[in-house]
């Protein structure tokens, strides 16, 4: 699984950060979003794909190999 | 209830909460087929960029909520343009404007909501992409517009307006524009910040009509606008399930697992569940609820029983304002200012109901700092537990 963060879009809801805390943060000063793993481990892709379908901002894109 | 893999869901809406539904019945691997039924000609778009962003210049191509290689994934049997009439639950189908009807063996109904509208001369609302083309037409240097509700779309709107140079007249019928849902204090503060950019906000206001050419006021004065938008809040979209025996109220009830009957079940701004989390229920028009909701039921209609008990979350951008707020303010026996001032504009607001705190909300404040207030409101905290003594008292 890669992971891409549109960062224009993301509206700092942190709704990715309460679900995949190891995928994703925020910046301290505007809460938009960080990418810390754009490659997570298979263990983490159910709470990413999770990210993904509740973004308030469709801003996460997942490619699926 | 649980489906069977296969056969067919059937989901209503083709916005937020009905596509993140479909989404999640696909990754929860449903196989069956997924009728997803939008009466909008196209593919999922998002709204909140209709009152910010495609007002003050993106392009309607950054709107669609998925890239289409990612919808032909999802596999579905999606049709838009067309609207659903009604639905026969004891022989579960759907009924469909062109006069066919679908069998279901799960239903998601996801309608959504429509703007309210005044009497008089028809005036531009702000739900759908088209009304956000028309509206972004009307605005600009020296031209007028009258917007009627100072609510948050409203706001949105006003701010949008302003910055582009529009002269803007808002007119709210309350003493305080917000006061219902954020306190007296904060609404005072988002009206003053109206008045700092020259909007010529107007409360006490109320509007009885539209006419050609500006809006008439309840005592028969008119006020002259080019362009007119009513935003006076909305309505669920469920007249086409009037005689389907579903219970409708403010929306459609559903219980804590979002279920309106067996095997159907409601997301988004349409419908009306009860949160356990707060004990009460609630219609929410919150983009994240759409979609944390459309999640919700898709899994409790596959069988995983879990009640749908999230802390509501809110945005909204007014100027250079970033507001958020988590939780369920309505209703609140007190707010106080736990960091912050409201004179600056940089503050946070937290918010008491009964013994617990159950809101809280930001303007200028680290949004990471925020969640932690989120967290305590999801634990139930209670409200001398979780709110030093020390905040700045301003009870209400
Ligand atoms: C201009 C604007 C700005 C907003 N800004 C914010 C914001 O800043 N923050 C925030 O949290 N929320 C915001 N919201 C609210 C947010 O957009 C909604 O909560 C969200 O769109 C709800 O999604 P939904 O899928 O439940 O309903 P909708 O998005 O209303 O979708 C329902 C869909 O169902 C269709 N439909 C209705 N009846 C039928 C039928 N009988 N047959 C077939 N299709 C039907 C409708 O046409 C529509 O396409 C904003 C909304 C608007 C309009
Ligand atoms: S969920 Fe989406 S909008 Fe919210 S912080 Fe993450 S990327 Fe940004």
């Amino acid at each position: 699984m890669h992971v891409e963060v549109d960062v224009p879009r993301c509206v700092a809801s942190g709704q990715c950060v309460l679900l995949a805390p190891d995928v994703f943060d925020q910046r301290d000063e505007d809460g938009l979003v960080v990418l810390l793993n754009e490659n997570p481990p298979a263990e983490l892709h159910d709470a990413v794909r999770e990210s993904a379908t509740v973004c308030p901002a469709a801003a996460i894109r997942l490619e699926e190999a | 209830m649980s489906v069977a893999p296969t056969g067919r869901v059937i989901v209503v809406g083709a916005s937020a909460a009905g596509l993140a539904a479909a989404e999640t019945l696909r990754g929860e691997g449903y196989t069956g087929t997924i009728t997803l039924i939008g009466d909008e000609p196209t593919a999922p778009y998002d709204r909140p960029p209709l009152s910010k962003e495609i007002l003050s210049g993106w392009s309607p191509d950054r709107l669609p909520l998925r890239a289409p290689a990612d919808l032909d994934v999802l596999d579905l049997d999606a049709r838009y343009g067309c609207e659903a009439t009604g639905v026969n639950i004891s022989e579960s189908t759907v009924l469909l404007a062109d006069g066919t009807e679908v069998p279901y063996d799960g239903l998601i109904v996801a309608t959504g909501v429509r703007p309210r509208v005044l009497p008089g001369t028809p005036a531009h609302v702000l739900r759908t992409l088209d009304d956000a083309l028309a509206l972004k037409d009307r605005l600009g240097l020296g031209r007028t517009l009258a917007v009627v509700g100072a609510g948050f779309l409203g706001a949105e709107a006003a701010s949008v307006a302003a910055d582009l140079g529009t002269r803007v007249t808002l007119l709210e019928p309350a003493p305080v524009p917000l006061a219902h849902a954020v306190g007296e204090d904060v609404g005072r503060v988002l009206a003053q910040v109206h008045l700092d950019h020259g909007v010529d906000l107007r409360t006490g206001t109320g509007v009885s009509e539209v006419v050609p050419g500006g809006v008439r006021l309840d005592d028969g004065s008119v006020v002259e606008a080019d362009t007119v938008l009513v935003a006076v809040g909305s309505r669920p979209n469920t007249e086409w399930l009037t005689s389907s025996g579903l219970t409708l109220d403010d929306g459609l009830v559903c219980d804590e697992f979002c279920a309106a009957a067996p095997g159907v079940y409601g997301a988004g701004d349409v419908a009306r569940w009860h949160n356990p989390l707060f004990g009460t229920s609630m219609r929410i028009e919150h983009r994240t609820n759409a979609t944390e909701q459309g999640v919700a039921a898709a899994r409790n209609l596959l069988g995983a029983q879990r009640p749908f008990a999230p802390v509501p979350y809110f945005w909204s951008d007014q100027y250079d304002l970033k507001i958020r707020a988590y939780g369920h303010l309505r209703g609140h026996d007190e707010m106080r200012i736990a960091e912050g001032s409201l004179e600056e504009r940089k503050f946070t607001a937290v918010y008491r109901t009964a013994d617990r705190l159950t809101g809280v909300l930001s303007v200028g404040m680290s949004p990471k700092g925020v969640l932690a207030w989120r967290r305590s409101i999801a634990l139930r905290a209670r409200w001398q537990d979780a709110v030093p003594a020390s905040s700045a008292g301003m009870a209400r």
